[in-house]
This record gives C-alpha cells, sequence and structure tokens, in this order.
C-alpha cells in the first residue's frame, strides 16, 4: 500500500481538515501540538497523515512544548509546524521569540475564537490580529496569512511554509473557527502544481570557516544549515554576533534586531498579499480578512446594487501589513470602513496608515458578522 | 637543565570551543568538571563527534551549550527538552544530549522532564544541580534543601524540595544516576553509558555554587563543598536504594547517596511509520 502526498481532487471538506491536507502537500513533516478547540482537527488529521508519509506526529505536554518542539524539528532540517488557538498562541508566543532570533522557519496556526482567556472555545473570533503582531516580547517584524475558505486554508498553509523557508521566520496562518469548520469545496491540485520554495542553504562546506548568522545577501537572510551536517553551529536566543556566539553589546544588539525587522520590510512587497474587488472607483473603501470578508464582499455587492460606489480590499497577508496600498485607496475614498471580529484592532493600524478616523464594523466574537451591519454603514458612510 | 614542557594541545580541544574562553563560571563551580565528563564521553564513544548535539536552556548550566564544539543549541528558559526532541525526532540518528541547571530542567522546566521521562524519549540529560538558582544570583528553586538560606529565602527556605531520583524513576526514565564533580571517572563512565542506553536517561550531577549556595550556608568554596563530597558520599549498588530516600541535605551530616539507581529497558519513544508498510 502507498500513501499520497498529494490527494490530488476535488473534495467536500471543512477548514481544517484543508489545512491538514495543504501541510501534507506541502512537505510538512513534522507536527507537534496540543489539542484545542477549535483547531483540534487540524491535529486529528496529522496524527493519521502524517505517519503515512514518514512523518512524525507529536502530541506535546503544552503548547509550551510543541512550540519548542517544531523549533528542534526546524533546526534539524524538517519543515514543522504546530496548531491551535488563542490560549495556546498565547503559551507559544514565549518560544515565537526564540523561532525569530534563531530565525528558524516553521508554521504555526491559529484557528481564532472568541477571546480574553477561555472564552468561546467552539466559537469565531478575530481579536489575535494584533496578539500575531506584537505578542511576544521585543521588537520583530511578524508574517501573518489570514484565509477566508476551506480552499484558502488549503493554499496559505502551503504558502505559509514557503514564506517561512524563503525568510527563515516563523509564519502565521490567523485562521478563525468560521473558515476551520466551514464545509466547502477544496480542489487539491497535482502534485507537481504544487509550489515549493526551499530554504537557502550554505555554500560552505562542512569544516571550512562557516558564520551561521552572516549576511552576505542583498535579502539579509543568512544561509541556513541543519543539526547534523557537520558545521558544529551555534545557536542562542541572546543577542548574537555572525558568528552565532554571545555578544553583551549595545551595537551587536541594535545591528541584530534591526536586520531581523529589515529582512521583513525589505521583502515586504513580495510577502504582502490582498484581492480587490470593485475598487477601480470606491468612494467607499471596505477592509476586511477571514470570515469577515465573505460578509463585506456581499455587502459591497449590495451596495453596488443600490448604486454606492463601495469597494473591498481583502488582506490575505495581516502583517506585514499593506500599507502603501492603503494609503493609495483611501487617498481616493471619501470614506474608509473596516470590518472585523474585535473591538477594533486592524481598524487602528488602518487609521496610524491613513491618519484619519475609520468607521468600524465591529463584534467581540462569537458569531460571524453578517452582511447587513456592514452594508448599513457603506450607506451612511454613502449618504 | 630541564626542558619546560609545553602543552600546545589538549585531547579536548576540537570539542571545546576555545574562542569563548574565558567562561562565565565563578571560581569554585562545578559545571566546567561535568563539562569536560561529558566532551571525554563524546572522545570515548564509538560514533563520530558530528552527530552529536547538545541542547541547554538558560542558567549556567545553560552556557554549557556555547562553550561545545558541537551543533549546539541555547534555547528558552525550560524548554531545552522539548527542542531536543524535536532534533531527535527530526534527524534520529543524531545523539542528542541536554546538559542544564536544576532550576531550568525541574522549575520552570518540570513539566517538559517528567512528559519525556514518561514518553522514554531517546534523550541524554545532564542535570547540573547546585541546589539554587545560581546566575541570578541564588534564589531558592525546587532543590533547595528545607531551611537553607537564599536570597529570595532569607529567613531560611521553608519549601520542601524534590528528591530528583525519585521524581524521574515515578516518571518513568530507563536510566538514573547521580553523582558529585568529586567523582569525575565515574561521571565520564555513566555519560558514555547513557550513550549506549535507549531511552530517556538522567544523570543528576551534586556541584558547588559557593557564591550562590555555598557562602550563605556555611560552606565557605568549592574545594569544601569538595570535601564534603569525600567525606559523605556513600555508593549505593544498583538496587540497593529506594529512590524515596536518596534526598540530600548538604547541612545536615547524613551521607549523600550516589551511584546509578534505575537502569531498565522500558520502550523508547517511537513515533509510528506506517508509509513504508
Amino acid at each position: 500500500m502507498t500513501f499520497e502526498k498529494v490527494h490530488t481532487g476535488r473534495y467536500f471538506m471543512n477548514g481544517d481538515e484543508a489545512c491538514a491536507e495543504g501541510a501534507i502537500a506541502a512537505g510538512c513533516t513534522f507536527f507537534g501540538g496540543y489539542p484545542i478547540t477549535p483547531s483540534t482537527e487540524i491535529a486529528e488529521n496529522l496524527a493519521r497523515r502524517l505517519p503515512e508519509v514518514d512523518g512524525v506526529f507529536v502530541q506535546m505536554e503544552d503548547e509550551l512544548a510543541s512550540m519548542a518542539v517544531i523549533l528542534g524539528a526546524s533546526a534539524g532540517g524538517a519543515r514543522a509546524m504546530t496548531a491551535t488557538s488563542g490560549p495556546g498562541f498565547s503559551l507559544m508566543l514565549e518560544n515565537i521569540g526564540l523561532g525569530i532570533m534563531l530565525e528558524l522557519p516553521c508554521v504555526v496556526i491559529n484557528v481564532q475564537r472568541g477571546s480574553p482567556s477561555t472564552g468561546l472555545p467552539t466559537m469565531p473570533g478575530q481579536s489575535d490580529v494584533m496578539q500575531a503582531r506584537w505578542g511576544s516580547h521585543g521588537d520583530y517584524e511578524s508574517v501573518a496569512f489570514a484565509p477566508w475558505s476551506p480552499q484558502e486554508m488549503f493554499d496559505l498553509t502551503i504558502h505559509c511554509f514557503n514564506v517561512a523557508d524563503r525568510y527563515r521566520v516563523p509564519v502565521f496562518l490567523l485562521a478563525d473557527e468560521v473558515v476551520g469548520h466551514m464545509v466547502e469545496r477544496v480542489v487539491i491540485p497535482p502534485a507537481d502544481e504544487i509550489e515549493r520554495w526551499e530554504r537557502k542553504h550554505s555554500q560552505v562546506k562542512p569544516g571550512e570557516e562557516f558564520k551561521p548568522f552572516l549576511i552576505e545577501d542583498a535579502d539579509l537572510i543568512p544561509p541556513i544549515v541543519h543539526a547534523g551536517e557537520g558545521y558544529h553551529i551555534h545557536y542562542t536566543g541572546l543577542t548574537h554576533d555572525a558568528r552565532g556566539y554571545p555578544d553583551m553589546n549595545a551595537n551587536t544588539h541594535n545591528e541584530l534586531v534591526t536586520r531581523l525587522i529589515d529582512k521583513i520590510r525589505t521583502n515586504r512587497e513580495q510577502i504582502i498579499r490582498t484581492v480587490g474587488y470593485d475598487l477601480e472607483d470606491a468612494d467607499v473603501l471596505v477592509i476586511a480578512y477571514g470570515c469577515t470578508a465573505r460578509s463585506a464582499r456581499h455587502a459591497v455587492r449590495a451596495a453596488r446594487q443600490e448604486g454606492i460606489r463601495a469597494g473591498l480590499l481583502r488582506l490575505i497577508s495581516i502583517w506585514p501589513f499593506a500599507e502603501e496600498q492603503i494609503v493609495s485607496l483611501s487617498s481616493k475614498a471619501r470614506s474608509v470602513i473596516v470590518a472585523e471580529m474585535n473591538l477594533g484592532q486592524i481598524s487602528r493600524e488602518v487609521e496610524r496608515c491613513i491618519h484619519r478616523p475609520v468607521r468600524g464594523v465591529f463584534h467581540a466574537g462569537g458569531a460571524m458578522i453578517p452582511p447587513e451591519p456592514i452594508l448599513q454603514a457603506i450607506r451612511e458612510e454613502a449618504a | 637543565m630541564t626542558m619546560p614542557i609545553v602543552v600546545e594541545h589538549h585531547p579536548l580541544d576540537k570539542l571545546i570551543r576555545a574562542d569563548r574562553m574565558p567562561h562565565i563560571w565563578c571560581p569554585g563551580c562545578g559545571i566546567g568538571i561535568a563539562m569536560r565528563c561529558y566532551a571525554q564521553a563524546i572522545l570515548d564513544y564509538t560514533i563520530p563527534v558530528d552527530d552529536h548535539v547538545v541542547v541547554s536552556g538558560i542558567g549556567c548550566s545553560g552556557r554549557v551549550a556555547g562553550y561545545m564544539n558541537l551543533d549546539s543549541y541555547h534555547t528558552t528558559h525550560g524548554r531545552a527538552i522539548p527542542f531536543a526532541m524535536g532534533v531527535k525526532l527530526a534527524k534520529p540518528g543524531l545523539m542528542v544530549t541536554v546538559f542544564s541547571g536544576d532550576g531550568d530542567l525541574v522549575s520552570i522546566g518540570g513539566n517538559h522532564l517528567i512528559h519525556a521521562a514518561r514518553r522514554n524519549i531517546d534523550l541524554k540529560v545532564i542535570c547540573i544541580n547546585n541546589f539554587n538558582f545560581g546566575m541570578t544570583g541564588g534564589q531558592f528553586g525546587p532543590t533547595t534543601p528545607r531551611g537553607a538560606i537564599a536570597t529570595t529565602a532569607p529567613y531560611g527556605n521553608f519549601e520542601l524540595p524534590f528528591n530528583l531520583p525519585y521524581l524521574l524513576a515515578a516518571s518513568g526514565a530507563n536510566y538514573i544516576a547521580r553523582w558529585t564533580t568529586l567523582h569525575a571517572r565515574q561521571l565520564k563512565d555513566s555519560i558514555l553509558e547513557t550513550f549506549n542506553k535507549p531511552g530517556f536517561t538522567f544523570i543528576e550531577v551534586l556541584a558547588p555554587c559557593p557564591v550562590g549556595f555555598g557562602k550563605s550556608n556555611n560552606i565557605s568554596d568549592g574545594l569544601e563543598e569538595m570535601e564534603l563530597y569525600r567525606e559523605r558520599c556513600v555508593l549505593a549498588r544498583e538496587g540497593d536504594v529506594h529512590a524515596e530516600e536518596l534526598g540530600i541535605d548538604l547541612r545536615e551530616d547524613k551521607p549523600i547517596i550516589i551511584g546509578k539507581f534505575v537502569n531498565r529497558d522500558r520502550p523508547a519513544f517511537q513515533p509510528p511509520r506506517i508509509g513504508a508498510l
């Protein structure tokens, strides 16, 4: 019996299962996680699928360990991931900082639920978007994508692995309970159509002088080597120099943290992804992401039928933020509306960029925002 | 005329990052002795040096990863074991050793320690026990004896400590031993033995911390603590002792039992791989 990595075909599956299939299709060979609603089906599917493809599934004792174990697997060369929800994501933030500092690629799926604290375990939320940006201590740039459908749970999971490997960062998939549990058509393409970006491996041979954090390329990304390849590397969460050695020095620290941020900022145009709907002449600009963008799409379409020049910018990448595009679109729009299932997080980021107030359509979570309040806000802003 | 003997090379040179010296450890500290035993065990073992990986957490003992000329990972406080588990599962052919201290492994990392022992994952843990948090300046920890003075226990520690062999025995480790930094040869042999032992192995190494623990508890320097080990340590033969009797209090005139306490063959952690069927 043989097991396929890519289950090519058309399916009716939920977003969590699509995420797991996306991970296997991407060549993920390691999952370490702790069960938590509403992400559990990702772990359950990978517990079944990973052993079929010579991968490893481990259920850890908590999310602190889950994040640490995938960093270790990544250091060993594996494409590694975990999946969680808000309470677990809070615990993972500790070692997400380590992943940023050690520049270890990995993927963290956060199927968001109503929060804070235990909140609404089985119901949706979008209130971890700022936690994903700023949650671990210190300065860093975050990379996060937000799927709006089971199909995107599949596609973006693959994309997260590619981005993580190319830029040597932990990458977040900020899903929500709606897209995680929604059952919809998912098309899995043939294996040879699955895109794969490889890690940039060092060209230095083992035994030659090698500095694991020496920057020689314009992309600011150091070439990677893995445990057991003969390089005798040292990685530390302490501030370190090009050799990877601890260096308790303000200049070294400033250079390191600035470079970690700049490797994302200078490459942001390659990372940022958005989709526009009816934006050409949009007078009322709606910005939304994840499941809320589905309602926003409906509301914008309905507004157009009423003769209102409304348009939707759907953020696929939340971080880095599509700042330039939002500034440009908002300069042509009379009004900007942000719809999100929290009480104003991305809306504040938009206000920071455009220097004027935005109209928020907010809900603390628990139920998807329906199209009506978004449509009503569009009507009022257009009036 | 006698010629001076100039030592240009040390047998352990290739295992130590000389460019990282001098190390951070205080005079009288025992960690360096334990690190030397680890290095010697690597030299004495059969697999190539390239196949050894060392993972540490945070603290004085956690600095060992930075001084060993191996693939070495200095991780977050308490998380060395799960990080090491990821390396081991991604590259099962590597010999992955976790070298860290009692504060790191047993306090903040305690949950990972017992679960790794329960899983019986093939990791080699060397745990320096110096009875306190040394790096931060001598606070009490989960191994500090009751009554001992620490900077956060100025009236004497009013908590009871862990007995580490007992904890690890109950949790399921395949191999459990205790040595001191006075017992360098036995410690090296014990580390070598764990390299040959599948599953989770745990060696507790009692080590002087004259600055953090000794000075507050009437052990004036490292040498005095080594003397104390020499006077009080009693070697137990395997199977002779019950793990619950292995508590330690350096300040009491009681024997300190050392030796190999557990050597068993519970099945080692092995994730299923059904793809090859």
